[in-house]
This record gives C-alpha cells, sequence and structure tokens, in this order.
C-alpha cells in the first residue's frame, strides 16, 4: 500500500516535493486527513481486537482450538478496513461520485445473490453469502454505504449544479425509491436491525439535504405507521416479538428471552468504576453472555474495563461522529455534506442501538458496534465510510 | 467554525446540521449516563448477581460432636457408613444423561432403576418427592446402607461407573451403651428447613442446606456447639457448569463433644426400673376403678442434690432414636407421634405435668411457718374436715389426734394441712379478700419455683401451674363463656362444676384453697420441678438450675469450657425449719408413708429422705409419685394412672438407690457393686485425636445387679467394638419388632477405633439398644 502512496499524484493539491518534507508539507495527504477520526477508529479497532480476543479465548467450540483465532481476524479485518479507507482517500472524492451507480449496482446484486442458494442463515437471518476459506460476506453492510452514496448523487446533482436551492420533489422521490429497493430485499432476509439503520439514513440524508420539511416529517410518520403495519399483519417472526417483550420487561423469563439482556446488564453491572481487569471477568470468562465477540462485545468492556473503558469506547465513537459533523458542515459541496451527514446517522443509531441494548435501554437487534465488533463485513463498511469522510475532507481546499 | 461556505450552502442545510449534531451529542449523552447508572450506582448489586451466576459451592458437612456420659461413654456419636452418591455435573455431560450408568448402579445396589433416578432428580415445584432438593452440584446421595462389597465393586471399576463414588461417610449413632437409651434427654436430628436458612443466613452461624439441625433435647440445646462448621470450597464455574478454578477453601471444622452429667449404667438403671415398675403397677387391681392400673406413662429423674446436675432422667413411653437417622420413614413418623402413639418423643420429666398430691406438702408447711405457726404445733389431725357442708377427708379418713408438722409430713396427714391453708385463706378475707392479702401458701409455692422453668437445658420444659388468685382470675376471663353457656344448676357433675365456675370460678375459694394444700385442684407440677426441690432441701436450700451438659470440650480436647451449676433462688425457710422438714422427710422413710420400702436400708450410713404422694385426678386413676433425697442425690419418680406413691413407684426408687450405692435386699453396702456411690467430679479427657477415653461398660448394668456375678459382664467389650466382629446379635424382644424391620442387618464399621470403613461387622441392631420398651 504504501507504495501506492509514493506514487500517488495529488493533483491539483500544492507543489509537488520529496520524501517525508512532502507528507508533511502543507496541502500534503498526510496534512489534509482528518487524524482524530484516524486514530480513534485505530483505537477502537485494537480495543475491539482485545475484547474479541478476551470473549473467544476459552470458547472452543467458536475458536477452533486456537485462542487467537478471533484476535487474529479482527487484526486482518482491520487491515483490509484500512486498505479501503487509503483507497477510498487516494481515489478521491469527486472519482467515486462518478463510480456511485456502480457501485449502488454492485451492492443490490450481491444482496439478491444472498436470496439465492448462495446465501447462507446465520442466527436467524439469511443475509450472509459463504465464502471459501471460511470467510463470510453480510453485504447488507455494504448497502447502507451505497444507499448513502446514490441518495446523496442523486439529491445534490442539481444544487451542486447551481439550479436549485434545494432538491425538488421529484428528486426526492427518486432518491428514496433507490433507497426502498435495496431495503425490501433486506428486509424479506429478514435482517430488521439493517432495516432499521437504514431507515435512519435515509432520514439523515434528507434531513442534510435540505429537503422539504413535508418529507421529513411525513417520512417520519410513514415509518411509525410501517412499523405499526408491520407489527399488525406479523411479518416479524416470534423471537423478533420476543426480543421487544423482554425489552419492555427484563425480568420475564429470565432464563429465555431475556437471558441476553439480563446476563448482559450483570457483566456491565458488575464492572463497576474500573472493571475486573481485562480477561478477569467472570461473566465473560464463564461465556454467561451470548453472542459476546459480535453484538454483546460491549459487555466485554463493561465488565472487564469497568466505566473508564465503556466511557472511553463511547468518547472515541463521539470524536468521530463529532468530527463528521464538523466535515459535513465544513464541505463545500452538498453531496459532502449529504455522504458525511449520512454516514453520521449510520453511526450515531447503530451505536447507540448497540450500546443501548446492553445497557438494557434499547430492544435486542443483531447490530454490530463500529469497529469493534467482530465480523469482516461492517468491518470493511466502518472504514470505507471512515475513507468517504477523509476524501470529503480533503477535496476542501484548507481554510485559513 | 465561522467559515462561509462558498457553494450555494442554504442556512435551512446549515440548521439541520446543527439538529443532527445537537441529537448525535445527546444519544452519547444518554448512554454515558444509563452506563454510570448500572456501573457506578447499581454497580454493586450487579457485582453480587455475578457473583451468585458463576460461583458454585460444595460442602463438605463438619462431623458432628459426640455427646458423652459423665464418664465419657458416648451416649450419641457418629458411625461410618459408606454412601453411595452420583454426581449430577459428571452424569449431566454423558449423551444419555447417565442413565445408563444410573441403571448398571442400580443393578450393583440391587435397587429399581426409577428410583435411583428419583433420587438424582432435582426437586421443583412440578417433581414430587423423592429428589434432590439440595445444590446440583453436591454429590447426591443414593443410599447410606451399602455394603462393602457393593463399594468395592462401583470402585474396582471406577470406568464403569463415572461421576458414582462410594465413600465411608459419619452419620449420627445413638449407641445405647448398656442398654442406656436416654431418646427424650437426647433429642433427635433432622434436615433444615429453607425458613431456617433464610433466617440463620446473615448470622454468624448460617446453615448450609445440607445441615442437620437438632429438634429436641440436648441435640437441640447443644446444636450450635456439637454441629461444628461445615468446610465449603467454592468453584468458579461457566455457565455450563465446567470448573474454571477453585475460588476459595474453608476446611471442615468437626463440632465440640458434649459431656453430660448422665451416667449411661444409672441411667439404663432408671429406665429399666421405670417399666418395671410400671409394668408391675399394670397387674395391680385399683379399687376406685375396679380395673387394673393403666400406668400408661411415667418419668424418673436422679438429680446430684448438690449441683442440680442430672444423673439420669428418663421418661416412659419412650423410642430408638436411630428412627431419625437418614431421614425418618413416614410409617416411623406416625408411630411416634400419631394419635395413638402416646407420645413418646415427650419428656415426661420436663413436660409432664400432673398435680403432685402429697409430695406438694413441704411447701405449706414452710407456709405455714412463713405465716406464722409453729413447727410443734400441735394440730389436730381430724378423720375429716368440714367447710359448710362440704367435707374433706383425710386419705383412708385415718386420724392421729394433735400432732406437729413434722408428723403431718410423715404420716401424711391431709386435714393438718386443709385447716391451716383454710385459716389462712380467711385471714386474708375469704370470700372477700384483703387488698394486700398475705396468700402465704401460694407465695411460698412460687418462692419453691413451681409456675416456672427450673431452667434446665433441655428445650421445651414447662412450667406448671399454681393456681393462685391472678391465676383463677385469667382463667376464668379465658373460660366463663364455655361456662356459663355449659353449665346447669342441676344438671350432671361436670355441669354443674361449670356452673359454679361459671358463677365465681373468678374467686378463691375455700375448696380451693383446701384442695391446694394438698397439692390437688388445679395444681400441676413437673417431676424436674419437684426433683429441684427436693434437692434444695437436702443441699440446705439452693435451688439449682437443673442440668445436663456439664462440659464443651472441643474435638482435640485442648478447649474445656465447663458449665457450671447455676442457681435460680433460695427456699424461703429458716435453717431451723429446713432442719426440721428434713427430719420429718426420714421419718416419713423410717417409721412414715414409706418405711415400708425402705426396710433394711443402712439408714446410719445413708440416710434416707423420701415423701409419697398419690394425687386423684378427675376421671382417671391415680398419680403415683415418690419424692426422695440423700446427702448426694434426689430421685424423684412419677408414674401417671399408676397407684399409690410408695407402692407403684417405691420398689423402683429403692433399686435405683441400691443400684447407686451398692446396697443389697438384705441392706448390706458391697461398695464393689455400687455404680456411683458419690457423683461423678472429673470429666473424661478426649484426646488430642478427637478420641475419648472411655470405660466400658457392661451389656446391661440393669441386669448385673440380678445377676450376682457382675464381673463376669463387665468384661463383655464395649457394644460395637470393631475389634470384636464375632459378637453375637441378642435374640430381640418381641416389642421391638418394628425397629427390626426397618434397619435390618447393618454393617457397623468405624467406631472408636475409626478408619476400619470396609470391616464388616455384623450386628443386630436390637442387640445394640434393645431397651426394653412397652409399645402400649
Amino acid at each position: 500500500m504504501t507504495g501506492g502512496v509514493n506514487s500517488f499524484q495529488v493533483s491539483g493539491y500544492g507543489p509537488e516535493r520529496a520524501g517525508w518534507t512532502r507528507v508533511f508539507a502543507r496541502d500534503s495527504l498526510a496534512r489534509r486527513l482528518d487524524w482524530p477520526i484516524l486514530l480513534s477508529a485505530i483505537a477502537l479497532s485494537l480495543l475491539g481486537s482485545l475484547l474479541v480476543y478476551s470473549a473467544t479465548r476459552n470458547r472452543t467450540e467458536l475458536n477452533q482450538g486456537d485462542p487467537y483465532y478471533f484476535l487474529v481476524r479482527h487484526w486482518l479485518n482491520t487491515g483490509i478496513g484500512l486498505a479501503l479507507m487509503i483507497g477510498a482517500v487516494l481515489l478521491g472524492h469527486r472519482v467515486l461520485r462518478t463510480a456511485v451507480p456502480l457501485l449502488y449496482g454492485a451492492s443490490v446484486f450481491l444482496i439478491l445473490l444472498v436470496l439465492t442458494p448462495l446465501g447462507s442463515t446465520i442466527n436467524g437471518a439469511h443475509s450472509w453469502i459463504k465464502l471459501p476459506g471460511g470467510f463470510s460476506l453480510q453485504p447488507s453492510e455494504f448497502v447502507k454505504i451505497t444507499i448513502i452514496l446514490g441518495m446523496a448523487m442523486l439529491l445534490a446533482a442539481r444544487v451542486d449544479a447551481g439550479d436549485k436551492p434545494y432538491p425538488d420533489h421529484r428528486t426526492v422521490l427518486q432518491a428514496l425509491g433507490l433507497a426502498v429497493v435495496p431495503m425490501i430485499i433486506v428486509m424479506l432476509m429478514p435482517d430488521l436491525g439493517s432495516v432499521m439503520v437504514m431507515v435512519i439514513i435515509v432520514l439523515g440524508v434528507l434531513l442534510a439535504s435540505g429537503a422539504s420539511n413535508r418529507w421529513i416529517f411525513g417520512l417520519i410518520g410513514a415509518g411509525a405507521a410501517g412499523a405499526i403495519a408491520v407489527w399488525q399483519i406479523g411479518i416479524l417472526d416470534e423471537y423478533q416479538i420476543n426480543r421487544f417483550a423482554a425489552f419492555a420487561n427484563p425480568e420475564l423469563d429470565p432464563a429465555g428471552v431475556g437471558y441476553n439482556t439480563n446476563q448482559a446488564r450483570i457483566a456491565i453491572g458488575s464492572g463497576g468504576l474500573t472493571g475486573s481487569g481485562l480477561f478477569h471477568g467472570s461473566q465473560t470468562t464463564g461465556q454467561f453472555v451470548p453472542e459476546q465477540q459480535t453484538d454483546f462485545v460491549f459487555t466485554v468492556a463493561g465488565e472487564e474495563l469497568g466505566f473508564v473503558g465503556g466511557a472511553l469506547i463511547i468518547g472515541l465513537l463521539g470524536i468521530i461522529l463529532w468530527r463528521a459533523c464538523r466535515i459535513a458542515r465544513d464541505t463545500t459541496d452538498l453531496y459532502g455534506t449529504v455522504v458525511a451527514a449520512g454516514i453520521v446517522a449510520w453511526f450515531a443509531f447503530q451505536t447507540f442501538e448497540n450500546i443501548g441494548m446492553t445497557l438494557g435501554i434499547m430492544p435486542v437487534t443483531g447490530l454490530p458496534l463500529p469497529f469493534v465488533s467482530y465480523g469482516g463485513s461492517s468491518m470493511f463498511a466502518v472504514w470505507l465510510a471512515i475513507g468517504l469522510l477523509q476524501s470529503i475532507r480533503m477535496q476542501r481546499p484548507m481554510s485559513a | 467554525m465561522t467559515n462561509i461556505p462558498e457553494t450555494g450552502r442554504s442556512p435551512r442545510v446549515q440548521i439541520r446540521l446543527v439538529v443532527i449534531q445537537v441529537l448525535v451529542i445527546s444519544l452519547l449523552g444518554t448512554l454515558g449516563g444509563r452506563l454510570w447508572y448500572l456501573q457506578i450506582r447499581e454497580g454493586d448489586q450487579y457485582a453480587k448477581e455475578a457473583s451468585g451466576n458463576h460461583v458454585q459451592k460444595v460442602v463438605q458437612p463438619a462431623v458432628r460432636g459426640s455427646i458423652l456420659d459423665a464418664r465419657g461413654v458416648a451416649l450419641a456419636d457418629n458411625e461410618t457408613r459408606l454412601v453411595v452418591s452420583a454426581s449430577r455435573t459428571d452424569l449431566m455431560k454423558m449423551k444419555d444423561d447417565g442413565k445408563a450408568v444410573l441403571t448398571k448402579l442400580a443393578g450393583v445396589l440391587g435397587m429399581k432403576p426409577e428410583d435411583v433416578e428419583q433420587k438424582v432428580r432435582l426437586c421443583n415445584a412440578e417433581t414430587p418427592q423423592p429428589c434432590w432438593n439440595g445444590s446440583p452440584y453436591q454429590p447426591i446421595p443414593i443410599t447410606d446402607e451399602a455394603t462393602p462389597k457393593q463399594a468395592l465393586q462401583i470402585r474396582e471399576r471406577a470406568e464403569d461407573f463415572p461421576g458414582i463414588t462410594a465413600e465411608p461417610q459419619a452419620l449420627r449413632r445413638y449407641a445405647s451403651p448398656g442398654k442406656a437409651n436416654t431418646a427424650q434427654v437426647l433429642g433427635y436430628l433432622s434436615p433444615v428447613t429453607d425458613e431456617e436458612i433464610q433466617k440463620a443466613q446473615d448470622t454468624s452461624s448460617p446453615y448450609l442446606r445440607s445441615d442437620m439441625v437438632g429438634r429436641s433435647g440436648l441435640e437441640r440445646q447443644y446444636d450450635k456447639q456439637l454441629r461444628g462448621k461445615a468446610g465449603v470450597t467454592r468453584y468458579e464455574v461457566d455457565k455450563l457448569g465446567r470448573v474454571l478454578g477453585e475460588a476459595e477453601s474453608d476446611p471442615a471444622q468437626p463440632g465440640a463433644n458434649l459431656v453430660t452429667s448422665i451416667d449411661s449404667r444409672v441411667q439404663r438403671v432408671a429406665e429399666y426400673e421405670l417399666n418395671e415398675a410400671m409394668k408391675e403397677a399394670r397387674k395391680q387391681h385399683d379399687r376406685n376403678t375396679n380395673r387394673n392400673y393403666e400406668a400408661d406413662s411415667g418419668a424418673v429423674v436422679v438429680m446430684e442434690a448438690k449441683t442440680g446436675r442430672v444423673v439420669a432422667m428418663a421418661s416412659n413411653p419412650t423410642y430408638d432414636p436411630n428412627a431419625w437417622v437418614g431421614g425418618i420413614s413416614a410409617k416411623d413418623y406416625a408411630t411416634l407421634t400419631g394419635e395413638k402413639s402416646n407420645y413418646p418423643l415427650l419428656n415426661r420429666a420436663t413436660q409432664g405435668l400432673s398435680a403432685p398430691g402429697s409430695v406438694f406438702k413441704v411447701i405449706p408447711t414452710a407456709a405455714a411457718i412463713q405465716a406464722g405457726y409453729s413447727f410443734e404445733g400441735p394440730y389436730e389431725c381430724s378423720s375429716s374436715y368440714s367447710i359448710g357442708g362440704q367435707v374433706f377427708k383425710n386419705f383412708e379418713s385415718q386420724s392421729f389426734g394433735g400432732i406437729s408438722l413434722g408428723r403431718a409430713l410423715e404420716v401424711s396427714c391431709d386435714t393438718v394441712f386443709y385447716r391451716l391453708s383454710h385459716e389462712e385463706w380467711k385471714r386474708d378475707g375469704g370470700n372477700k379478700p384483703k387488698k394486700n392479702a398475705h396468700d402465704w401458701f401460694y407465695k411460698t409455692a412460687h418462692q419453691f419455683g413451681l409456675g416456672e422453668e427450673t431452667g434446665i437445658d433441655l428445650p421445651n420444659e414447662v412450667t406448671g401451674r399454681v393456681p393462685d388468685r391472678q391465676w383463677k382470675k385469667d382463667y376464668w376471663t379465658a373460660n366463663k363463656d364455655d361456662w356459663c353457656k355449659y353449665g346447669k344448676k342441676d344438671g350432671s357433675y361436670a355441669e354443674k362444676i361449670a356452673f359454679e365456675n361459671c358463677l365465681e370460678g373468678n374467686r378463691l375459694r375455700a375448696g380451693d384453697s383446701v384442695n391446694y394444700s394438698i397439692g390437688q385442684g388445679d395444681t400441676l407440677v413437673t417431676p424436674i420441678q419437684m426433683a429441684t426441690i427436693y434437692a434444695a432441701i437436702s443441699n440446705g436450700g439452693t435451688l439449682y438450675n437443673p442440668t445436663v451438659g456439664k462440659a464443651v470440650i472441643s474435638p482435640d480436647g485442648k478447649t474445656v469450657t465447663e458449665i457450671e451449676p447455676k442457681a435460680h433462688g433460695k427456699l424461703p425457710t429458716s435453717k431451723k425449719t429446713l432442719a426440721q422438714i428434713d427430719e420429718a422427710l426420714e421419718g416419713v422413710a423410717t417409721r412414715g408413708t414409706a418405711a415400708w420400702r425402705f426396710g433394711g436400708w443402712p439408714q446410719d450410713e445413708i440416710p434416707m429422705h423420701a415423701k409419697t404422694g398419690t394425687a386423684e385426678v378427675h376421671g382417671k386413676q391415680t398419680t403415683s409419685w415418690f419424692t426422695t433425697y440423700t446427702e448426694d442425690y434426689a430421685i424423684v419418680m412419677t408414674i401417671s394412672q399408676g397407684g399409690t406413691g410408695s407402692g407403684a413407684s417405691g420398689p423402683a426408687v429403692r433399686n435405683i438407690y441400691n443400684a447407686l450405692y451398692g446396697v443389697s435386699e438384705d441392706g448390706e453396702i458391697d461398695k464393689k457393686k455400687a455404680l456411683l456411690p458419690t457423683p461423678q467430679k472429673t470429666l473424661p479427657k478426649v484426646r488430642t485425636d478427637g478420641t475419648i477415653k472411655s470405660p466400658k461398660v457392661s451389656k446391661d448394668p440393669a441386669k448385673d445387679r440380678a445377676t450376682s456375678s457382675p464381673d463376669a459382664q463387665a468384661t463383655t467389650p464395649q457394644d460395637g467394638d470393631p475389634a470384636d466382629p464375632q459378637q453375637p446379635g441378642t435374640v430381640p424382644s418381641p416389642e421391638n419388632t418394628n425397629r427390626e424391620t426397618r434397619r435390618r442387618e447393618r454393617r457397623r464399621a468405624g467406631g472408636p477405633g475409626g478408619g476400619a470403613a470396609l470391616r464388616r461387622t455384623r450386628h443386630r441392631s436390637a442387640g445394640r439398644t434393645g431397651t426394653r420398651r412397652t409399645t402400649s
């Protein structure tokens, strides 16, 4: 990858310089990078690898006898994610913008592939594609990005061209149509958690695009009505209803439906201020919390690192979200603003839902915690999103 | 940032971005707040829950301390039995949940596979007994009566029996040394209840689910000392119960030994003599009821007069405390507590109540002195005494003319005490009582400790009753409604009494005071109260709290905590009066009502004092009372529906004295034959290895006296001694068939030698504890 950096010409940005001076020169790539975001994401990924390791080193039924199985894979995923980010940065904001239709098409193709016999079911959701070598892909993670990019492209096209101050109704309709198609497919899997994230993304994108208030409130209303309809019609599987029931009443059947939430809360609650120390959590060591390396990874932090560790994770995610908001506000084109805002909506909701469910303030859905949870597709998607944020920031001239 | 967007960024978008930013911050803030709430504010509670989640306790029960007699002979100890247990955690790891192993085990043990499976299933709301209600991490006992052969089969083929263990374990044994049963004094154990676990949870000695708790007698009174502390090993386990590591381990601390003042030989003699006396009474014809005496229950107490220590305490009917070991069967429970059982669990010595009759008369004697009457008198002992139209007769209408109080005691003259008590009643105002009535006769009874517990170290002692003014009033208030409803002026006897009671039952009537003066009417006492009083007369007036426990000795014998005699009062009698009463009671034994029972007694060497009593109970046969004392001992015996005091109880008490002092029928004293001519002073020695130095006890001290060659039997090895596996079983007496079926042959390994767990010592249980008992 470093070779790639060296050979890359940052066209139109400052004079050419040689070696390290060039790297650290004003307007250089390194100087233009948003370092707080990058460092926070790296810190979260490394912290996540330790937590994943702690949760899985004893789970012989998962790690195939190798305690480092998940640790190494988490690092590998992080490395690939970093590469994807660098790729996005190198390609640049504008190039990426032109590639949006292609990316969108590819992601929709992948989720359609899931519905074919190539797809496989994990934890009740038919949302995976098994790859050779024990890897598997969850295309709905990438759909989150392509929805953002696709909608941003449509919504910002005429505004950025200077034709209109805000996207008109037709454009908004087109953008919604573009988002709804993959959402329906994901819903069929069914991967309700991802659909929820996508709804929030659509809302965030529309909000940032300057679309009329009527669209915003109309959508919120439609969303609520849709949720009620889904509940009533009974599209939801029983396990999904049970999760909500357990959320409403955690004491309900502590050995069954409420088990996850109860054990998660016990794990976190027992951590206290500084936790029991990494690898010393009894709930974690005793494997009382299910799915602890993926959806419930935050419970490891809560138990073993305590309030300090938990707050650190929330803080690091806060830094990323804060910087992303700044990037959305500071960029010169609406496309960049909308993309950044979409990513903010995505990360913020997923963080809130994931940590919230371990803390018992949100119902349980299968959503990973960005950077921290084990899982390749999610890791790649969030690092790609970081790459997009970096490229948006870099295409804007440095402020004086 | 104040930079102005270069392209057409509208204010609307800018505002909305700020809205998004605010939303994001509030969401993260919510998470942080919730995290703080769970971890900092509620953290302790969750930490507790987490530790409950992953720590499992495995309990090693503490060996319960022994209960020893005054010379160190074990009345209650532990025997090692082979217990086969199954580990549930091991069984559940198997593919078929251990079914195959359990079936195989059932084959070896000769049990039904269903029975074995039921024993290891866990109790819950839907599972009826039998089931296991202890911790699932605790080995679950399948049987405690495995033979060594079965145990060897299991041990040698350990690979065929994964999760099954066959280990020697200590179980309670009531050894009945020399056939001394001592059942009601020892009490019994039963498993701890959930309620008790809850209650003791936060105290210094919490219960474990596997604990046995003393339910009555000494086992209950000294439960804390005897119980010891169970060892607990805490294992950290994961969700599936797999052990991750040992968290903490407290070794088991065995319980302390309780040395009692009971002498097992005297106890045996007392039990034997009581039973013989009752059997004899049943052969006697009762003129009043025109049938033989029923002699339904009885008690005898042998007390050290100078300390209040109990040397023997027997209650009849009795039972075998071993019935409780290893869980009582429903059938045994019914025989022990059912309506037809005659309640053998009751200790009649501390819980049996009856009117004292004439043995009470020392109290009105002392009362008369307190009230200012002279001891010498003379007082008219007429054949009857009448108040108004009511005639109160002397016993068998005898008359002795003018006599002193002392002579009145000797001949047990009722009319002397009627007159005195009635006079005092009149002095106190009669039917219109004075405000500050002296009530000497009632006050004295209270001062003698009646109507109150003696404070003996046995649970649930009853108080008895002094029917004084206050009691009359309270009793009337509680019952007047019934009396007034039921009573009829011209009805049956009971109806007339009720009618009378309804009208004036709240007042102390002349008749009440007369009846009371000879221990009749509503007066109720326990044998232990009378023993305490007569011991006090013997020792110069100190009312001791009777004690059975003498010392608590730590398992290693290093710490000895003696239980010192405590007094709860002094007799309200001057030295002079006490000497006069003492002399009169000696007269009872030499020339009074008890003289015919002490013919040939070596009175010069061992001055004997006695008082007889024959208490009348409405609708029942008379209660026999016999209270006696020497310089060192007080013996009180009572037989309900047994006849007269000296008639029914006399020979038995005399025989107990004979045994204590080694007196033969013709009055010769043979020191060699004396069981305990002076009270046992020294404590038995507990060696540092926990073994106890104790003398050998002959097979049946009660029989030794009958046969003239006690030496031959005294050399019989102590019962249950593993060194003598050839010890023949004795032929069970027919009364013991009940027990005989329950515990057939039982291997009794261990014993004083210990360690010989697998050695088989056949022994018929009836030979061990075959106290002669009657089942009515």
